[in-house]
Protein backbone atom coordinates (compact mmCIF):
# COMPACT_ATOMS: atom_id res chain seq x y z
CA UNK A 1 0.00 0.00 0.00
CA UNK A 2 1.47 3.24 -0.93
CA UNK A 3 0.45 6.66 -0.99
CA UNK A 4 -2.85 7.46 -3.69
CA UNK A 5 -1.17 8.87 -7.06
CA UNK A 6 -4.24 10.74 -7.90
CA UNK A 7 -5.93 14.05 -6.37
CA UNK A 8 -3.55 16.82 -5.20
CA UNK A 9 -0.66 16.95 -2.67
CA UNK A 10 -1.08 20.38 -0.70
CA UNK A 11 2.88 21.00 -0.70
CA UNK A 12 2.02 21.33 -5.10
CA UNK A 13 -0.73 24.01 -3.61
CA UNK A 14 2.02 25.98 -1.93
CA UNK A 15 4.43 26.01 -4.98
CA UNK A 16 1.80 27.17 -6.88
CA UNK A 17 -0.10 29.90 -4.48
CA UNK A 18 3.90 31.47 -4.57
CA UNK A 19 3.61 31.77 -8.27
CA UNK A 20 -0.18 33.74 -7.81
CA UNK A 21 1.26 36.31 -5.79
CA UNK A 22 4.55 36.62 -7.57
CA UNK A 23 3.48 39.58 -9.28
CA UNK A 24 3.52 41.67 -6.35
CA UNK A 25 7.48 42.94 -5.97
CA UNK A 26 7.24 42.46 -2.37
CA UNK A 27 7.60 38.36 -2.30
CA UNK A 28 10.78 36.95 -1.78
CA UNK A 29 11.33 33.21 -1.65
CA UNK A 30 13.45 32.03 0.83
CA UNK A 31 15.01 28.40 0.52
CA UNK A 32 17.11 25.73 2.29
CA UNK A 33 17.88 22.64 -0.06
CA UNK A 34 14.59 21.60 -0.05
CA UNK A 35 12.85 23.48 -2.94
CA UNK A 36 11.87 20.66 -4.77
CA UNK A 37 10.24 19.43 -2.32
CA UNK A 38 8.24 22.21 -0.57
CA UNK A 39 7.47 23.13 -4.08
CA UNK A 40 9.06 26.88 -3.71
CA UNK A 41 11.04 25.74 -7.15
CA UNK A 42 8.88 26.93 -9.42
CA UNK A 43 8.88 30.44 -8.03
CA UNK A 44 12.46 30.34 -8.28
CA UNK A 45 12.84 29.08 -11.84
CA UNK A 46 10.31 32.02 -12.61
CA UNK A 47 11.94 34.32 -10.62
CA UNK A 48 16.15 33.72 -9.55
CA UNK A 49 16.27 36.91 -8.34
CA UNK A 50 13.49 37.27 -5.69
CA UNK A 51 15.06 33.80 -4.55
CA UNK A 52 17.36 33.25 -2.08
CA UNK A 53 19.34 29.71 -0.92
CA UNK A 54 20.41 29.73 2.31
CA UNK A 55 21.55 26.13 2.31
CA UNK A 56 21.29 23.77 4.88
CA UNK A 57 20.91 25.96 7.69
CA UNK A 58 17.27 27.16 8.91
CA UNK A 59 17.64 29.07 11.68
CA UNK A 60 20.00 31.52 9.53
CA UNK A 61 17.21 31.24 7.25
CA UNK A 62 14.36 32.41 9.44
CA UNK A 63 16.27 34.99 10.52
CA UNK A 64 17.48 36.51 7.24
CA UNK A 65 13.57 36.07 6.39
CA UNK A 66 12.97 38.38 9.57
CA UNK A 67 15.37 41.05 8.06
CA UNK A 68 14.14 40.95 4.70
CA UNK A 69 10.33 41.30 6.35
CA UNK A 70 11.88 44.14 8.40
CA UNK A 71 12.86 45.81 5.01
CA UNK A 72 9.28 46.03 3.36
CA UNK A 73 9.64 42.33 1.71
CA UNK A 74 7.14 39.47 2.24
CA UNK A 75 9.06 36.55 2.57
CA UNK A 76 7.82 32.89 2.18
CA UNK A 77 10.65 30.48 3.89
CA UNK A 78 10.12 26.20 3.41
CA UNK A 79 11.31 23.56 4.35
CA UNK A 80 10.04 20.33 5.99
CA UNK A 81 8.35 20.94 8.41
CA UNK A 82 10.49 18.79 11.20
CA UNK A 83 13.26 21.17 10.16
CA UNK A 84 11.77 24.73 11.04
CA UNK A 85 11.18 23.09 14.43
CA UNK A 86 15.42 23.29 14.55
CA UNK A 87 14.45 27.24 13.93
CA UNK A 88 11.72 27.12 16.95
CA UNK A 89 13.34 30.00 18.94
CA UNK A 90 14.01 31.71 16.17
CA UNK A 91 10.68 31.65 15.18
CA UNK A 92 9.57 32.54 18.41
CA UNK A 93 11.88 35.21 19.24
CA UNK A 94 12.92 36.61 15.86
CA UNK A 95 9.81 36.03 13.97
CA UNK A 96 6.87 36.30 15.72
CA UNK A 97 8.16 38.38 18.76
CA UNK A 98 8.39 41.92 16.48
CA UNK A 99 5.44 40.82 14.42
CA UNK A 100 7.22 40.59 11.19
CA UNK A 101 5.18 39.35 8.27
CA UNK A 102 7.57 35.91 7.65
CA UNK A 103 5.48 32.89 5.87
CA UNK A 104 6.89 29.81 7.35
CA UNK A 105 5.84 26.45 4.82
CA UNK A 106 6.44 23.45 6.27
CA UNK A 107 6.18 20.42 4.06
CA UNK A 108 6.14 16.88 4.40
CA UNK A 109 3.92 16.97 7.75
CA UNK A 110 2.57 14.19 9.51
CA UNK A 111 2.87 10.22 9.66
CA UNK A 112 1.29 10.36 5.94
CA UNK A 113 5.01 11.36 5.07
CA UNK A 114 5.83 7.70 5.24
CA UNK A 115 8.59 5.66 4.19
CA UNK A 116 11.48 8.11 5.23
CA UNK A 117 10.79 7.26 9.01
CA UNK A 118 10.11 8.90 11.86
CA UNK A 119 12.93 11.51 11.64
CA UNK A 120 10.71 13.18 8.59
CA UNK A 121 7.49 12.78 10.37
CA UNK A 122 6.54 15.68 12.15
CA UNK A 123 4.02 15.11 14.97
CA UNK A 124 4.21 17.84 16.79
CA UNK A 125 4.63 20.94 14.46
CA UNK A 126 1.13 22.64 14.72
CA UNK A 127 1.41 22.12 18.42
CA UNK A 128 4.14 24.40 18.91
CA UNK A 129 3.85 27.38 16.23
CA UNK A 130 0.06 27.13 18.19
CA UNK A 131 1.51 28.00 21.10
CA UNK A 132 3.60 31.64 19.77
CA UNK A 133 1.36 34.62 20.14
CA UNK A 134 0.76 36.47 16.68
CA UNK A 135 1.45 33.19 15.07
CA UNK A 136 -1.13 32.23 12.47
CA UNK A 137 -1.26 28.08 12.04
CA UNK A 138 -2.54 27.14 8.96
CA UNK A 139 -2.91 23.36 7.10
CA UNK A 140 -4.64 22.98 4.14
CA UNK A 141 -6.02 19.58 2.80
CA UNK A 142 -5.37 19.63 -0.85
CA UNK A 143 -3.48 20.87 -3.20
CA UNK A 144 -6.51 23.55 -4.47
CA UNK A 145 -6.70 24.77 -0.96
CA UNK A 146 -3.08 24.83 -0.32
CA UNK A 147 -2.90 27.60 -3.20
CA UNK A 148 -5.35 29.81 -2.52
CA UNK A 149 -4.73 30.19 1.24
CA UNK A 150 -0.82 30.57 0.88
CA UNK A 151 -2.13 33.34 -1.96
CA UNK A 152 -4.11 34.99 0.83
CA UNK A 153 -1.16 35.20 3.19
CA UNK A 154 0.01 38.27 1.07
CA UNK A 155 -2.62 40.41 2.52
CA UNK A 156 -2.10 38.97 6.53
CA UNK A 157 -0.20 41.73 7.89
CA UNK A 158 1.82 39.19 10.97
CA UNK A 159 3.79 35.79 10.73
CA UNK A 160 1.88 32.55 9.87
CA UNK A 161 2.71 28.54 10.19
CA UNK A 162 1.51 26.54 6.90
CA UNK A 163 1.91 22.65 6.94
CA UNK A 164 1.93 21.41 4.14
CA UNK A 165 1.68 16.98 2.69
CA UNK A 166 3.67 15.17 0.78
CA UNK A 167 1.76 12.67 -0.86
CA UNK A 168 -1.66 13.56 -2.99
CA UNK A 169 -5.31 12.65 -1.44
CA UNK A 170 -8.20 12.99 -2.92
CA UNK A 171 -9.23 16.59 -3.50
CA UNK A 172 -12.02 18.17 -1.18
CA UNK A 173 -12.21 21.53 -3.64
CA UNK A 174 -12.57 22.15 -7.19
CA UNK A 175 -12.24 26.12 -6.79
CA UNK A 176 -10.90 27.24 -3.66
CA UNK A 177 -12.47 30.79 -4.24
CA UNK A 178 -14.73 30.54 -1.09
CA UNK A 179 -11.86 29.71 1.71
CA UNK A 180 -11.45 32.38 4.22
CA UNK A 181 -7.97 32.51 6.63
CA UNK A 182 -9.58 32.00 9.92
CA UNK A 183 -13.47 30.28 8.52
CA UNK A 184 -13.76 27.00 9.09
CA UNK A 185 -14.83 25.40 5.88
CA UNK A 186 -18.16 23.31 6.61
CA UNK A 187 -17.85 20.55 3.76
CA UNK A 188 -20.65 18.46 4.63
CA UNK A 189 -23.99 19.13 6.67
CA UNK A 190 -25.68 17.00 9.59
CA UNK A 191 -27.20 17.45 13.14
CA UNK A 192 -25.84 14.48 14.86
CA UNK A 193 -22.22 15.30 15.51
CA UNK A 194 -19.29 17.49 14.26
CA UNK A 195 -16.01 16.21 12.58
CA UNK A 196 -13.57 18.85 12.66
CA UNK A 197 -10.87 17.97 10.78
CA UNK A 198 -7.79 19.27 8.62
CA UNK A 199 -5.20 17.98 6.33
CA UNK A 200 -4.85 14.69 5.08
CA UNK A 201 -7.50 13.59 7.67
CA UNK A 202 -10.37 15.78 6.19
CA UNK A 203 -11.34 13.06 3.18
CA UNK A 204 -11.01 10.54 5.36
CA UNK A 205 -13.56 12.43 7.90
CA UNK A 206 -15.69 12.40 4.71
CA UNK A 207 -15.54 9.31 3.79
CA UNK A 208 -16.39 8.51 7.83
CA UNK A 209 -19.36 10.60 7.76
CA UNK A 210 -20.66 8.83 4.78
CA UNK A 211 -20.11 5.14 6.80
CA UNK A 212 -21.61 6.88 9.76
CA UNK A 213 -24.94 7.83 7.28
CA UNK A 214 -25.80 4.39 6.70
CA UNK A 215 -25.94 3.60 10.55
CA UNK A 216 -27.87 6.56 10.93
CA UNK A 217 -25.61 8.88 12.29
CA UNK A 218 -25.65 12.69 10.57
CA UNK A 219 -22.12 14.62 10.63
CA UNK A 220 -21.07 17.66 9.95
CA UNK A 221 -17.89 17.78 8.11
CA UNK A 222 -15.57 21.13 8.25
CA UNK A 223 -12.49 21.56 7.03
CA UNK A 224 -10.52 23.75 10.07
CA UNK A 225 -7.79 24.59 7.27
CA UNK A 226 -6.70 27.20 10.45
CA UNK A 227 -5.51 25.71 13.42
CA UNK A 228 -4.76 29.34 14.99
CA UNK A 229 -7.06 31.48 15.09
CA UNK A 230 -9.14 28.68 15.61
CA UNK A 231 -12.77 29.51 14.38
CA UNK A 232 -15.10 29.61 17.57
CA UNK A 233 -17.42 31.14 16.01
CA UNK A 234 -18.43 27.62 13.90
CA UNK A 235 -17.28 25.78 16.69
CA UNK A 236 -19.86 27.34 19.17
CA UNK A 237 -22.71 26.75 16.54
CA UNK A 238 -21.75 23.28 16.04
CA UNK A 239 -21.89 22.69 19.53
CA UNK A 240 -25.49 24.39 20.11
CA UNK A 241 -26.99 22.25 16.65
CA UNK A 242 -24.75 18.87 16.86
CA UNK A 243 -23.64 18.84 20.59
CA UNK A 244 -20.50 16.46 19.99
CA UNK A 245 -17.20 16.58 18.39
CA UNK A 246 -14.67 14.27 17.14
CA UNK A 247 -11.81 16.08 15.97
CA UNK A 248 -9.16 14.29 13.10
CA UNK A 249 -5.88 15.24 12.27
CA UNK A 250 -2.62 13.69 11.50
CA UNK A 251 -0.85 15.05 14.33
CA UNK A 252 -0.60 14.50 17.83
CA UNK A 253 -3.30 14.57 19.82
CA UNK A 254 -1.18 16.79 22.08
CA UNK A 255 -1.80 20.59 21.43
CA UNK A 256 -2.83 20.52 17.82
CA UNK A 257 -6.71 20.59 16.29
CA UNK A 258 -7.83 18.40 19.14
CA UNK A 259 -6.19 20.31 21.40
CA UNK A 260 -7.32 23.50 19.90
CA UNK A 261 -10.86 22.06 20.63
CA UNK A 262 -10.73 20.78 23.95
CA UNK A 263 -9.00 23.85 24.91
CA UNK A 264 -12.66 26.03 24.21
CA UNK A 265 -14.60 23.69 24.63
CA UNK A 266 -13.97 22.51 28.04
CA UNK A 267 -14.05 26.02 29.10
CA UNK A 268 -16.93 27.12 27.18
CA UNK A 269 -19.14 24.29 27.58
CA UNK A 270 -19.75 20.73 28.59
CA UNK A 271 -20.06 18.99 25.05
CA UNK A 272 -18.40 15.92 24.63
CA UNK A 273 -15.45 15.16 22.39
CA UNK A 274 -13.49 12.74 21.35
CA UNK A 275 -9.59 12.99 19.28
CA UNK A 276 -8.80 11.22 16.67
CA UNK A 277 -4.71 11.57 15.89
CA UNK A 278 -1.43 10.43 17.23
CA UNK A 279 -1.28 9.22 20.74
CA UNK A 280 2.07 10.27 21.94
CA UNK A 281 3.69 8.61 19.94
CA UNK A 282 6.59 8.36 17.07
CA UNK A 283 6.19 6.94 14.06
CA UNK A 284 8.17 4.37 11.57
CA UNK A 285 8.59 3.84 7.90
CA UNK A 286 6.07 2.37 5.87
CA UNK A 287 3.31 3.40 3.33
CA UNK A 288 1.00 6.25 3.80
CA UNK A 289 -1.82 4.24 4.48
CA UNK A 290 -0.08 1.11 6.62
CA UNK A 291 1.04 3.71 8.71
CA UNK A 292 -2.25 5.62 9.46
CA UNK A 293 -4.26 2.18 9.83
CA UNK A 294 -1.49 1.42 12.42
CA UNK A 295 -2.12 4.57 14.33
CA UNK A 296 -6.02 4.60 13.68
CA UNK A 297 -5.93 7.42 11.96
CA UNK A 298 -8.49 6.29 9.94
CA UNK A 299 -11.93 5.76 8.54
CA UNK A 300 -12.83 3.05 11.49
CA UNK A 301 -10.92 5.02 13.58
CA UNK A 302 -13.40 8.27 13.22
CA UNK A 303 -16.00 5.91 13.53
CA UNK A 304 -15.28 4.97 16.58
CA UNK A 305 -14.62 7.77 18.30
CA UNK A 306 -18.41 9.20 16.99
CA UNK A 307 -19.82 6.43 18.59
CA UNK A 308 -17.98 7.42 21.93
CA UNK A 309 -18.82 11.13 21.34
CA UNK A 310 -22.23 10.41 20.67
CA UNK A 311 -22.79 7.64 23.31
CA UNK A 312 -21.35 10.79 25.97
CA UNK A 313 -24.23 13.24 25.13
CA UNK B 1 36.55 61.62 6.32
CA UNK B 2 35.95 60.11 2.55
CA UNK B 3 33.55 62.74 2.29
CA UNK B 4 35.49 65.26 3.51
CA UNK B 5 33.93 66.18 6.44
CA UNK B 6 36.07 67.26 9.33
CA UNK B 7 35.59 64.64 12.05
CA UNK B 8 36.55 66.41 15.86
CA UNK B 9 37.81 63.20 17.72
CA UNK B 10 37.81 65.01 20.77
CA UNK B 11 34.11 65.57 20.23
CA UNK B 12 33.23 62.18 19.80
CA UNK B 13 35.23 61.09 22.92
CA UNK B 14 33.14 63.38 25.06
CA UNK B 15 29.61 61.97 23.59
CA UNK B 16 31.20 58.58 24.39
CA UNK B 17 31.81 59.75 28.05
CA UNK B 18 28.09 61.26 27.81
CA UNK B 19 26.88 57.67 27.07
CA UNK B 20 29.16 56.18 29.99
CA UNK B 21 27.24 58.05 32.07
CA UNK B 22 24.50 57.38 31.21
CA UNK B 23 24.94 53.43 31.13
CA UNK B 24 25.98 53.50 35.05
CA UNK B 25 23.09 55.49 35.22
CA UNK B 26 20.78 53.60 33.81
CA UNK B 27 21.56 50.14 34.90
CA UNK B 28 22.10 51.98 38.53
CA UNK B 29 18.37 52.96 38.46
CA UNK B 30 17.46 49.54 37.49
CA UNK B 31 19.45 47.41 39.84
CA UNK B 32 19.58 45.22 36.95
CA UNK B 33 21.32 45.14 33.18
CA UNK B 34 24.56 44.66 31.30
CA UNK B 35 27.26 47.62 32.08
CA UNK B 36 30.39 45.18 31.34
CA UNK B 37 29.29 44.31 27.09
CA UNK B 38 27.80 48.09 27.22
CA UNK B 39 30.92 50.13 28.44
CA UNK B 40 33.20 47.96 25.94
CA UNK B 41 31.14 48.91 22.87
CA UNK B 42 30.01 52.03 23.20
CA UNK B 43 33.30 53.38 21.79
CA UNK B 44 32.59 51.81 18.34
CA UNK B 45 28.72 53.00 18.69
CA UNK B 46 30.10 56.48 18.73
CA UNK B 47 32.23 56.13 16.02
CA UNK B 48 29.61 55.12 14.15
CA UNK B 49 26.65 57.06 14.76
CA UNK B 50 28.47 59.94 15.48
CA UNK B 51 30.48 59.83 11.49
CA UNK B 52 28.55 58.02 8.65
CA UNK B 53 25.57 56.43 9.70
CA UNK B 54 23.06 57.25 7.86
CA UNK B 55 20.47 58.41 10.50
CA UNK B 56 17.65 60.79 10.97
CA UNK B 57 16.89 61.63 14.69
CA UNK B 58 13.89 63.61 13.70
CA UNK B 59 12.57 60.48 11.60
CA UNK B 60 14.17 57.66 12.80
CA UNK B 61 11.79 54.99 10.74
CA UNK B 62 13.19 56.64 7.47
CA UNK B 63 12.98 53.79 5.30
CA UNK B 64 16.24 54.49 3.99
CA UNK B 65 18.22 54.50 6.82
CA UNK B 66 21.26 52.69 7.71
CA UNK B 67 20.67 49.56 9.75
CA UNK B 68 22.30 49.25 13.13
CA UNK B 69 21.65 45.80 14.54
CA UNK B 70 22.95 45.00 18.18
CA UNK B 71 23.05 41.84 17.83
CA UNK B 72 24.27 41.42 21.55
CA UNK B 73 21.03 42.89 22.57
CA UNK B 74 21.79 42.96 26.47
CA UNK B 75 24.01 45.77 25.51
CA UNK B 76 20.70 47.63 25.28
CA UNK B 77 22.07 50.69 27.82
CA UNK B 78 24.59 51.44 25.20
CA UNK B 79 22.05 51.33 22.77
CA UNK B 80 19.69 53.93 24.54
CA UNK B 81 22.43 55.97 25.36
CA UNK B 82 23.17 57.19 22.05
CA UNK B 83 19.66 57.63 21.36
CA UNK B 84 19.77 59.85 24.55
CA UNK B 85 22.95 61.91 23.43
CA UNK B 86 21.15 62.06 19.95
CA UNK B 87 17.77 63.24 21.51
CA UNK B 88 15.60 60.63 19.80
CA UNK B 89 15.14 58.99 23.93
CA UNK B 90 14.84 61.72 26.73
CA UNK B 91 16.31 61.64 30.02
CA UNK B 92 13.39 59.72 31.53
CA UNK B 93 13.09 57.36 28.54
CA UNK B 94 16.29 56.34 29.70
CA UNK B 95 16.20 56.28 33.35
CA UNK B 96 12.74 53.66 32.99
CA UNK B 97 15.29 51.31 32.11
CA UNK B 98 13.81 47.68 32.79
CA UNK B 99 10.22 48.70 34.04
CA UNK B 100 7.14 48.17 33.45
CA UNK B 101 5.89 50.40 29.97
CA UNK B 102 9.37 51.23 29.19
CA UNK B 103 10.50 52.12 26.08
CA UNK B 104 13.69 50.74 27.39
CA UNK B 105 13.37 47.21 27.28
CA UNK B 106 15.59 45.13 28.91
CA UNK B 107 16.99 43.62 25.20
CA UNK B 108 16.93 46.23 22.39
CA UNK B 109 13.67 46.02 21.06
CA UNK B 110 12.17 47.48 17.50
CA UNK B 111 8.71 47.61 18.60
CA UNK B 112 9.36 48.90 21.60
CA UNK B 113 11.92 51.51 21.02
CA UNK B 114 12.05 53.84 17.83
CA UNK B 115 15.79 54.07 16.22
CA UNK B 116 16.12 50.39 17.34
CA UNK B 117 16.08 48.31 14.39
CA UNK B 118 16.51 44.64 15.57
CA UNK B 119 14.47 42.77 18.44
CA UNK B 120 16.95 40.99 20.38
CA UNK B 121 18.31 38.95 23.47
CA UNK B 122 18.51 35.62 22.12
CA UNK B 123 22.45 36.01 21.25
CA UNK B 124 23.39 34.47 17.23
CA UNK B 125 20.47 35.75 15.24
CA UNK B 126 21.14 39.82 14.55
CA UNK B 127 23.88 38.76 11.62
CA UNK B 128 21.22 36.57 9.69
CA UNK B 129 18.57 39.20 10.45
CA UNK B 130 21.40 41.81 9.25
CA UNK B 131 22.24 39.78 6.00
CA UNK B 132 18.30 39.70 5.04
CA UNK B 133 18.06 43.33 5.19
CA UNK B 134 21.12 43.77 3.37
CA UNK B 135 19.48 41.48 0.52
CA UNK B 136 16.42 43.47 0.86
CA UNK B 137 18.69 46.81 0.06
CA UNK B 138 20.34 45.47 -2.92
CA UNK B 139 17.01 43.99 -4.60
CA UNK B 140 15.44 47.47 -3.96
CA UNK B 141 19.10 48.99 -5.67
CA UNK B 142 19.82 51.19 -2.77
CA UNK B 143 22.74 52.28 -1.09
CA UNK B 144 21.71 51.49 2.74
CA UNK B 145 24.35 49.97 4.88
CA UNK B 146 23.89 47.61 7.49
CA UNK B 147 26.05 47.52 10.75
CA UNK B 148 25.48 44.30 13.09
CA UNK B 149 27.21 44.64 16.21
CA UNK B 150 28.55 40.92 17.72
CA UNK B 151 29.59 40.07 20.96
CA UNK B 152 32.52 37.47 21.22
CA UNK B 153 30.79 35.16 23.38
CA UNK B 154 28.06 35.31 20.70
CA UNK B 155 30.22 34.01 18.11
CA UNK B 156 30.18 30.95 19.98
CA UNK B 157 26.42 30.63 18.28
CA UNK B 158 26.61 28.11 15.00
CA UNK B 159 24.12 30.49 13.45
CA UNK B 160 26.96 33.41 13.08
CA UNK B 161 28.50 31.35 10.83
CA UNK B 162 25.89 29.86 8.88
CA UNK B 163 25.15 33.79 7.80
CA UNK B 164 29.02 34.64 7.29
CA UNK B 165 29.00 31.45 4.94
CA UNK B 166 25.36 32.87 3.54
CA UNK B 167 26.99 36.34 3.23
CA UNK B 168 29.96 35.93 1.16
CA UNK B 169 27.91 33.44 -1.44
CA UNK B 170 25.40 36.68 -2.12
CA UNK B 171 27.83 38.82 -2.06
CA UNK B 172 26.53 41.21 0.67
CA UNK B 173 28.83 44.06 -0.13
CA UNK B 174 26.58 46.29 2.27
CA UNK B 175 26.77 44.51 5.11
CA UNK B 176 29.48 45.46 8.07
CA UNK B 177 29.96 43.72 10.90
CA UNK B 178 31.75 44.50 14.57
CA UNK B 179 32.90 42.27 17.24
CA UNK B 180 33.34 43.48 20.27
CA UNK B 181 36.21 41.59 21.25
CA UNK B 182 36.61 41.87 24.87
CA UNK B 183 37.10 38.75 26.13
CA UNK B 184 34.65 37.95 28.04
CA UNK B 185 31.00 35.99 28.23
CA UNK B 186 28.54 35.51 30.92
CA UNK B 187 30.51 33.12 33.69
CA UNK B 188 34.22 34.07 33.01
CA UNK B 189 36.69 34.87 30.30
CA UNK B 190 36.43 32.72 27.20
CA UNK B 191 39.84 31.07 27.63
CA UNK B 192 38.16 29.50 30.71
CA UNK B 193 34.11 29.07 29.21
CA UNK B 194 35.51 28.42 25.56
CA UNK B 195 38.26 30.01 23.55
CA UNK B 196 37.21 30.45 19.89
CA UNK B 197 40.67 31.93 18.98
CA UNK B 198 40.96 33.95 16.24
CA UNK B 199 37.25 35.16 14.94
CA UNK B 200 38.60 37.63 12.09
CA UNK B 201 40.54 35.12 10.43
CA UNK B 202 37.21 32.87 10.63
CA UNK B 203 35.29 35.77 8.87
CA UNK B 204 38.14 35.42 6.09
CA UNK B 205 38.05 32.11 6.12
CA UNK B 206 34.25 32.33 5.06
CA UNK B 207 35.66 34.72 2.52
CA UNK B 208 34.97 38.60 4.54
CA UNK B 209 37.51 41.12 4.13
CA UNK B 210 38.76 41.96 8.04
CA UNK B 211 39.99 44.87 9.86
CA UNK B 212 41.61 44.59 13.76
CA UNK B 213 41.15 47.97 15.35
CA UNK B 214 41.64 48.89 18.99
CA UNK B 215 38.20 49.32 20.31
CA UNK B 216 38.97 52.28 22.50
CA UNK B 217 41.02 54.17 20.28
CA UNK B 218 38.75 56.90 18.79
CA UNK B 219 40.91 58.40 16.11
CA UNK B 220 41.45 54.78 14.35
CA UNK B 221 37.72 53.56 15.28
CA UNK B 222 37.38 56.44 13.00
CA UNK B 223 39.51 55.50 10.17
CA UNK B 224 38.16 51.96 10.38
CA UNK B 225 34.81 52.74 10.46
CA UNK B 226 35.11 54.86 7.50
CA UNK B 227 37.09 52.56 5.64
CA UNK B 228 34.46 49.91 6.32
CA UNK B 229 31.83 52.46 5.11
CA UNK B 230 33.70 52.61 1.31
CA UNK B 231 34.78 49.10 0.79
CA UNK B 232 32.83 47.73 -1.20
CA UNK B 233 34.21 44.28 -2.41
CA UNK B 234 32.18 42.20 -0.30
CA UNK B 235 30.85 41.57 3.55
CA UNK B 236 33.32 43.80 6.20
CA UNK B 237 34.22 42.69 9.37
CA UNK B 238 35.93 44.41 11.91
CA UNK B 239 37.44 43.21 15.06
CA UNK B 240 37.51 45.26 18.12
CA UNK B 241 39.72 45.07 20.70
CA UNK B 242 38.11 46.35 23.92
CA UNK B 243 38.14 45.95 27.41
CA UNK B 244 34.79 44.54 29.03
CA UNK B 245 33.47 47.21 31.89
CA UNK B 246 35.87 50.06 29.87
CA UNK B 247 36.17 53.28 31.61
CA UNK B 248 35.30 52.12 35.05
CA UNK B 249 38.19 51.18 37.01
CA UNK B 250 36.26 48.09 39.15
CA UNK B 251 34.48 46.89 35.72
CA UNK B 252 37.30 46.71 33.60
CA UNK B 253 37.91 43.39 32.72
CA UNK B 254 35.71 42.25 35.60
CA UNK B 255 33.15 39.20 34.20
CA UNK B 256 31.06 39.87 37.65
CA UNK B 257 30.27 43.15 35.93
CA UNK B 258 29.10 41.52 32.98
CA UNK B 259 25.38 41.27 33.87
CA UNK B 260 25.09 43.79 37.55
CA UNK B 261 24.45 46.97 38.03
CA UNK B 262 26.37 49.38 40.07
CA UNK B 263 25.06 49.86 44.03
CA UNK B 264 25.32 53.24 45.30
CA UNK B 265 28.71 53.25 46.58
CA UNK B 266 30.19 52.16 43.14
CA UNK B 267 28.16 54.78 40.54
CA UNK B 268 29.44 57.55 42.38
CA UNK B 269 33.20 55.99 41.67
CA UNK B 270 31.52 55.38 38.55
CA UNK B 271 30.50 58.65 37.72
CA UNK B 272 33.57 60.53 39.55
CA UNK B 273 35.80 58.42 37.44
CA UNK B 274 33.33 59.52 34.17
CA UNK B 275 33.90 62.80 35.48
C1 LIG C 1 21.01 32.15 22.82
C2 LIG C 1 21.41 32.77 24.12
N1 LIG C 1 22.04 32.02 25.05
C3 LIG C 1 22.39 32.55 26.23
C4 LIG C 1 22.12 33.85 26.52
C5 LIG C 1 22.47 34.43 27.89
N2 LIG C 1 23.57 35.41 27.77
C6 LIG C 1 23.34 36.73 27.76
S1 LIG C 1 24.74 37.63 27.55
C7 LIG C 1 25.70 36.23 27.49
C8 LIG C 1 27.18 36.34 27.27
C9 LIG C 1 27.49 37.10 26.02
O1 LIG C 1 28.84 37.28 25.86
P1 LIG C 1 29.38 38.21 24.71
O2 LIG C 1 28.70 37.86 23.45
O3 LIG C 1 30.84 38.13 24.72
O4 LIG C 1 28.82 39.65 25.12
P2 LIG C 1 29.59 40.84 25.84
O5 LIG C 1 30.85 40.32 26.41
O6 LIG C 1 29.83 41.84 24.78
O7 LIG C 1 28.64 41.33 26.88
C10 LIG C 1 24.91 35.09 27.64
C11 LIG C 1 25.43 33.72 27.65
C12 LIG C 1 21.43 34.60 25.54
N3 LIG C 1 21.06 35.87 25.74
N4 LIG C 1 21.12 34.04 24.35
MG1 LIG D 1 32.39 39.32 25.31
Amino acid sequence: MSAPTSGGASRDGYGKGLLRIAEDPRVVVLEADLGKSTKSCHFRDEYPDRTVSLGIAEQNMMLVAAGMASSGKIPFASTFAIFTERAFEQVRNGIARPGLPVHICGSHGGIHTGTDGSSAQSIEDLAVYRTIPKMTVIHPCDDISAEELTAQLLDLNGPSYMRTARNKVPRMYEDGSNLRIGSGSVLREGGDLAIISCGVMVGVAISAAETLSNEGISCTVVDMHTIKPIDVELIAELSESCGAFVTAEDHSVIGGLGGALAEWLSTNTSTPLEMVGVRDSFGQSGGSSELMDLMGLNEAGICEAARRAISRK
Amino acid sequence: MGDGTEVDVGELEEMARRCRVDIVKMTHAAKSGHPGGSLSSIDCMVALYGTCLRFDTSNPDWDDRDRFIMSKGHASPAMYSILHQMGVLDEDDIMGFRTLGSVCQGHVDMNWTKGVDFSAGSLGMGLSFGLGCALSAKMDSSQRRIWVMLGDGETQEGQIWEAAMAANYHNATNLRVIVDRNRIQNDDFMDVQMEIGDIGEKFRSFGWTVKEVDGHDMSSLVDVVDWANSEDGGPVAIVANTIKGNGVSFMENNPSFHGKAPNDEELRIALEELS
